[in-house]
């Protein structure tokens, strides 16, 4: 598969802080493996692999061996990093994923590498924007989508030190570091990426930056935008959703399919508890194949594109 | 005609659709050119030697199905599709291009000729296993091939078919394997060894054969052959990146792309 390097300036693969975090845990905790499906080079793991032979269990190309193995392996008192395309290790190893990690709760955290649609030309099989509305529903499953480098390396931190099972949700699509000061990390809360009471945007993963400029885009215009960057997606923040809902009009932007996921997941809080007009930006379904970029594009993952659903958000606002 | 008759159209084919894969990965930059060169034969093979057809019916329900397990060699299912007949040239051209109908794993839905869509490696083989069924069932004459790759063995579904496939005596069934001994990352045998294959797929119900992947004549003889009374599995030996001289047995040319001089290269050996 093509790998996508960073196109412009300041743009970073976040699969650099994925590894060299991980790398650093291991150092210091001999608990930590790596668990992979013929997937040692998509994963960034060569080094690891160099670094810890032993620690690296390449079951081959069988990811519903690799999640169970995972399973097998935390009860034997690892920390396994189970890491594969994203579109494989959850649609793949689904019932492994529900009934092995989740329902049985033991600490695996998966890493989802290239998900959304990375392998754009590769085409609906390798597009993976189903995720979400797979896994959100799964008891005990703490869902992540970090938005930036150093959100990637905290999530993984974060996930190696909590005790259950993770899905890490990464992409190999070059983005650039969020520009919020003394940033900290904290699962299941969603960060404040600008201040708004207009409407609010509320992105996840390569999607938040879009956003956070689609604000910009808005502000020229005289709205006020509030952006979240939403990346826990399991469990909500239903604090930040009350707040987000005051403002009477809601964008959700995601990398993934515009049903189940985080657009989902927002409509059904607010459905539930504050109705107000929400607009879903994502994809709608099996997409033709095409590049990451042309996909983006197409599909109004852009600032451009953000903002006009802000503009039909704020047209149904009551 | 006799079989060996077929060889010389059967080479000058695998040749074309050798320099035609590796124009359009390429073009694209993108796709699986070491995958793509180690089927080649046998998908030469099988278009124009084997395989009862019709490209401007493929719907015909009496036709021979080939099955492309390993989806990601479209270079390889493209150009011999192309090569049949299922579509006119220019549309090689498109290759993973935004709304191409060739898009990097075959589909179906656009494409003529392709009988299942695959990508996820593991699921030709139970597409394949189902295809069979319902020829046994209706008493229809026709046969099914399918292909995966050697790496792609190690997904169990391939053995859940298996069971069934030799259960069924599914004698309208061949298996084949392009064991070119490489996965994506590595070899086989060093990520989750495979060997012995044929005592496996023996065990499992199934003839067993092995021959060279890359001799037309050989192949001919094996996938040619009558239907026995069980399915079948040819392993054909191969080398990945078959043809260039730097690709052959090269793991990162499994999605490694050419560049201008390697283009040129390529094009000089591929004659
Ligand atoms: C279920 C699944 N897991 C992983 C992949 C990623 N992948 C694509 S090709 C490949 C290696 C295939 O090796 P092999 O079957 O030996 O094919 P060949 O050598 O003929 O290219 C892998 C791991 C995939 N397409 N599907
Ligand atoms: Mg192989």
């Amino acid at each position: 598969m093509a790998t996508v390097t960073p196109t412009a300036a300041g743009l970073q693969d976040c699969r650099n802080a994925w590894v060299a975090t991980l790398e650093q845990l291991a150092e210091a905790d001999p608990r930590i493996v790596a668990v992979v499906n013929d997937s040692v080079g998509s994963s960034k793991l060569n080094s690891f692999q160099k670094k810890f032979a032993d620690r690296l269990i390449n079951v081959g190309i069988a990811e519903q061996v690799m999640v169970g193995v995972g399973a097998g392996l935390a009860n034997g008192g690892r920390i396994p990093f189970v890491s594969a395309a994203s579109c494989f290790i959850t649609g793949r190893a689904l019932e492994q994923v529900k009934a092995d990690l989740a329902y049985a709760n033991f600490n695996v955290k998966l890493v989802g590498q290239s998900s959304g649609v990375a392998y754009g030309e590769l085409g609906a099989t390798h597009h993976s924007i189903e995720d979400f509305a797979w896994l959100r529903p799964l008891t005990n499953l703490t869902v992540i989508v970090p938005a930036d480098a150093w959100e990637t390396a905290e999530a993984v931190k974060w996930a190696a030190q909590h005790d259950g099972p993770v899905y890490l949700r990464l992409s190999r699509m070059p983005v650039p570091d969020l520009d919020i000061p003394n940033r900290t990390f904290r699962p299941g809360k969603a960060e404040v990426v600008r201040e708004g009471s207009d409407i609010a945007i509320i992105a996840c993963g390569t999607t938040v930056h879009l956003a956070a400029d689609a604000a910009e885009v808005l502000q020229a215009e005289g709205i006020h935008a509030r952006v979240l960057n939403f990346s826990t997606i399991n469990p909500l923040d239903e604090a930040a959703l009350h707040r987000a809902a005051a403002t009477g009009a809601i964008v959700t932007v995601e990398e993934a399919s515009i049903r189940g996921g985080l657009g989902g997941a927002v409509a059904e809080f607010t459905s539930a508890n504050q109705p107000v007009p929400v607009e879903r930006v994502g994809f709608p379904g099996f997409l033709p194949t095409g590049s990451t970029d042309w996909l983006f594009q197409e599909y109004g993952l852009s600032p451009e594109g953000i903002a006009a659903a802000a503009h039909r958000a704020l047209k149904r606002k009551a | 005609m006799l079989m060996n008759d077929k060889v010389p159209l059967i080479r000058e084919k695998a040749l074309w659709m050798r320099r035609t894969a590796f124009t359009m990965v390429h073009r694209a930059q993108l796709g699986h050119p070491g995958g793509d060169f180690s089927a080649m034969d046998i998908l030469a093979t099988l278009y124009f030697g084997v395989l009862n057809f019709d490209a401007k019916r493929p719907d015909w329900p009496d036709r021979d199905r080939f099955v492309m397990s390993k989806g990601h060699a479209t270079g390889a299912l493209y150009s011999a599709l192309c090569a049949a007949g299922y579509f006119p040239e220019d549309w090689l051209q498109t290759y993973m291009q935004p709304k191409s109908l060739l898009n990097g794993h075959p589909n179906r839905n656009y494409l003529p000729g392709v009988e299942t869509n695959t990508g996820p490696l593991g699921h030709g083989f139970p597409v394949a296993t189902g295809i069979a069924i319902a020829g046994q069932l209706t008493g229809a004459t026709y046969r099914t091939f399918v292909l995966t790759g050697d790496g792609e063995q190690q997904e169990g579904s391939n053995w859940e078919a298996a069971m069934v496939a030799g259960h069924r005596k599914l004698s309208h069934l061949t298996l084949i394997i392009d064991r070119n001994r490489l996965q994506q990352g590595a070899g086989t045998e060093e990520t989750s060894g495979l060997d012995p294959l044929d005592d496996k797929y023996r065990a499992f119900g199934f003839d067993v054969v092995e021959v060279d992947g890359h001799d037309h004549a050989a192949l001919l003889a094996v996938l040619g052959a009558a239907p026995a009374s069980k399915p079948r599995c040819v392993i054909a030996n191969t080398t990945k990146g078959k043809g260039v001289s730097f690709m052959e047995n090269v793991a990162s040319w499994h999605h490694g792309v050419p560049n201008a001089a390697q283009y040129d290269q390529a094009m000089k050996e591929l004659v």
